[in-house]
């Protein structure tokens, strides 16, 4: 499981990026956390609004600070 | 020892000891701005924080939780009508771009897959230049037509420039995105009357609250001036009511908010300070710690207030030390800003427009900048034109646009903000 956080690189999205890896260890699943930071890689998802936050390649969330509740909710089968 | 490592510690001590070295300590001119830049934090400090800044910055959470991004975000997508794009996009910068760099992705999303290159400049322009806070601090410390035609010449200006965008680069193609834009589903909210009275109560509330005195002791002014903290009063109820009615506030917190505020009125009648201190840390508490949207609306808030009060702070700081107090000397001797910026030439509000366009301003800083110009001699026409320049476009920000944009449309669009903010200036000048 990748799970890609979109974002240039401001707090908000340093919030996502913990708090999704928080909801990862909490869940114990084995799945590799990473940031996207290029604006033109992020436009490739089709996002607009940072922060966002993809599932194997698939676009979950934008332009919202998910809470560690949340990202475990989308993760969860 | 190997100075290629050392290099940088070393240019960093020495600089450091031939700054302190050659301190001007004891000239006239800097002791006097070093003062001067303490009254001005002070200034500040005393005048405007609590009852101006503090109110605003709710005002900005409150638009960064309860007005819905995805609904607005409809009309600047790949199927929005383009008419309307672009009026959507003058005005809904506050909205969309709560944090500061959601600016660009949000540029280059409705640049690729969005409405068009049109609004997307539309939008880039206006983003920053109608930051609700800037508006609101401008209009308090500058002026009302300053803050008002800063807003309105956002607006319109970025219209004019999302147009002219669109038309000087209509042959060309967009190369489309390969991925669909993915927009968030608006979420069902409280209806638009809920959140346009709720909104309002905090506007009185900033609005009363800072009255000024009038100078005639007659009129509609004055008489409101008589009353206004009365008004403030009442709104601030208001918004109690509405904050248990319709946003999930339990009655008892609102109580307990509202008790000590009541007390602390009762005991110092003639101070209003004091308990609209009291407000501000009772409204803090209760909602911070209240869970749901209340509390989302305070955290949003308390993130603005940590993000930009040290920068204003710094900013203040610096306007002081270069420009002083209006009336006083700094570092900058006024006759340079006169002769640079004073009266309302054509070369006068160039000059502005271009160096705004290129300095770099951290939110909300241009005010006390611009303060310190213009008690300096610079003229009012030159204020307005750097203040429509400034905020919008800074070194940085452009070497960014330009990796989304390429450097012709950059450069156009550069050009497009300084000849609209000189304009303005001219003719706000004129007017004013």
């Amino acid at each position: 499981m990748k799970i890609q956080i979109l974002g240039t690189g401001c707090p908000k999205c340093h919030q996502l990026e913990q708090n999704a890896r928080l909801a990862v260890s909490q869940l114990g699943l084995n799945a590799e956390v990473e940031r996207v930071s290029d604006i033109r890689e992020i436009m490739k998802f089709g996002v607009m609004m940072t922060p966002g936050l993809a599932v194997d390649g698939q676009v979950k969330s934008a332009g919202k600070v998910l809470s560690v509740e949340d990202v475990r909710k989308l993760l969860q089968p | 020892m190997d100075w290629r490592t050392q290099w940088k510690a070393l240019l960093f001590l020495l600089t450091g000891f031939l700054v302190s070295f050659y301190l001007p300590v004891g000239s006239l001119r800097f002791d006097h701005a070093v003062l001067e830049a303490f009254h001005l934090v002070r200034w500040y400090a005393r005048e405007h924080v609590l009852l101006c800044l503090v109110p605003a910055l709710f005002i900005a959470g409150a638009i960064g939780v309860f007005v819905s991004q995805a609904a607005v975000m409809r009309y600047l997508g790949p199927r929005a009508n383009k008419v309307l794009a672009y009026g959507v996009a003058s005005i809904s910068g506050s909205v969309l771009a709560v944090c500061s760099c959601t600016v660009l992705p949000l540029f280059a999303g409705i640049y690729r897959m969005g409405a068009g290159l049109g609004p997307a400049a539309a939008f880039l322009y206006s983003g920053p230049a109608i930051n609700i806070l800037a508006i609101i601090l401008s209009a308090r410390i500058l002026g009302i037509e300053i803050g008002v035609a800063r807003a309105v010449g956002a607006i319109l200006f970025s219209v004019v420039i999302g147009l002219a965008m669109h038309f000087i680069f209509r042959k060309e193609e967009q190369a489309k995105a390969e991925a669909a834009a993915y927009l968030p589903e608006p979420e069902v909210r409280r209806p638009l009357g809920h959140n346009a009275l709720y909104f309002a109560s905090m506007v009185a509330v900033l609005v009363f609250a800072n009255w000024g005195r009038p100078e005639q002791a007659s009129g509609l002014w004055h008489a409101v001036y008589g009353v206004k903290w009365m008004l403030t009063s009442l709104a601030a109820a208001a918004l109690a009511v509405m904050l248990v009615a319709w946003f999930g506030l339990s009655w008892r917190r609102a109580l307990l908010a509202a008790v000590p505020v009541i007390g602390l009125a009762l005991i110092f009648p003639r101070q209003p300070m004091i308990p609209f201190a009291g407000a501000v840390f009772m409204l803090s508490a209760v909602t911070s710690t209240a869970g749901g949207e209340m509390e989302e609306w305070f955290a949003t808030s308390w993130t603005f207030a940590k993000q930009i009060l040290p920068l204003l702070l710094m900013g203040v700081f610096v306007a002081g030390i270069l420009l002083g107090r209006p009336g006083e000397e700094g570092l900058i001797p006024s006759q340079w800003v006169t002769r640079a910026v004073g009266g309302n030439s054509l070369g006068a509000n160039l000059f502005a427009s271009i160096a705004g366009a290129f300095m770099y301003f951290a939110t909300l800083t241009e005010v006390p900048i611009v303060q310190g110009l213009i008690g300096s001699g610079m003229g009012k026409g030159p204020a307005l034109a750097l203040l429509l320049a400034g905020p919008a476009l800074s070194l940085p920000s452009i070497l960014v646009i330009r990796s989304v944009m390429g450097m012709r449309k950059t450069v156009v669009f550069i050009a497009l903000v300084v000849v609209m903010a000189t304009i303005s200036g001219l003719v706000f000048g004129a007017l004013f």
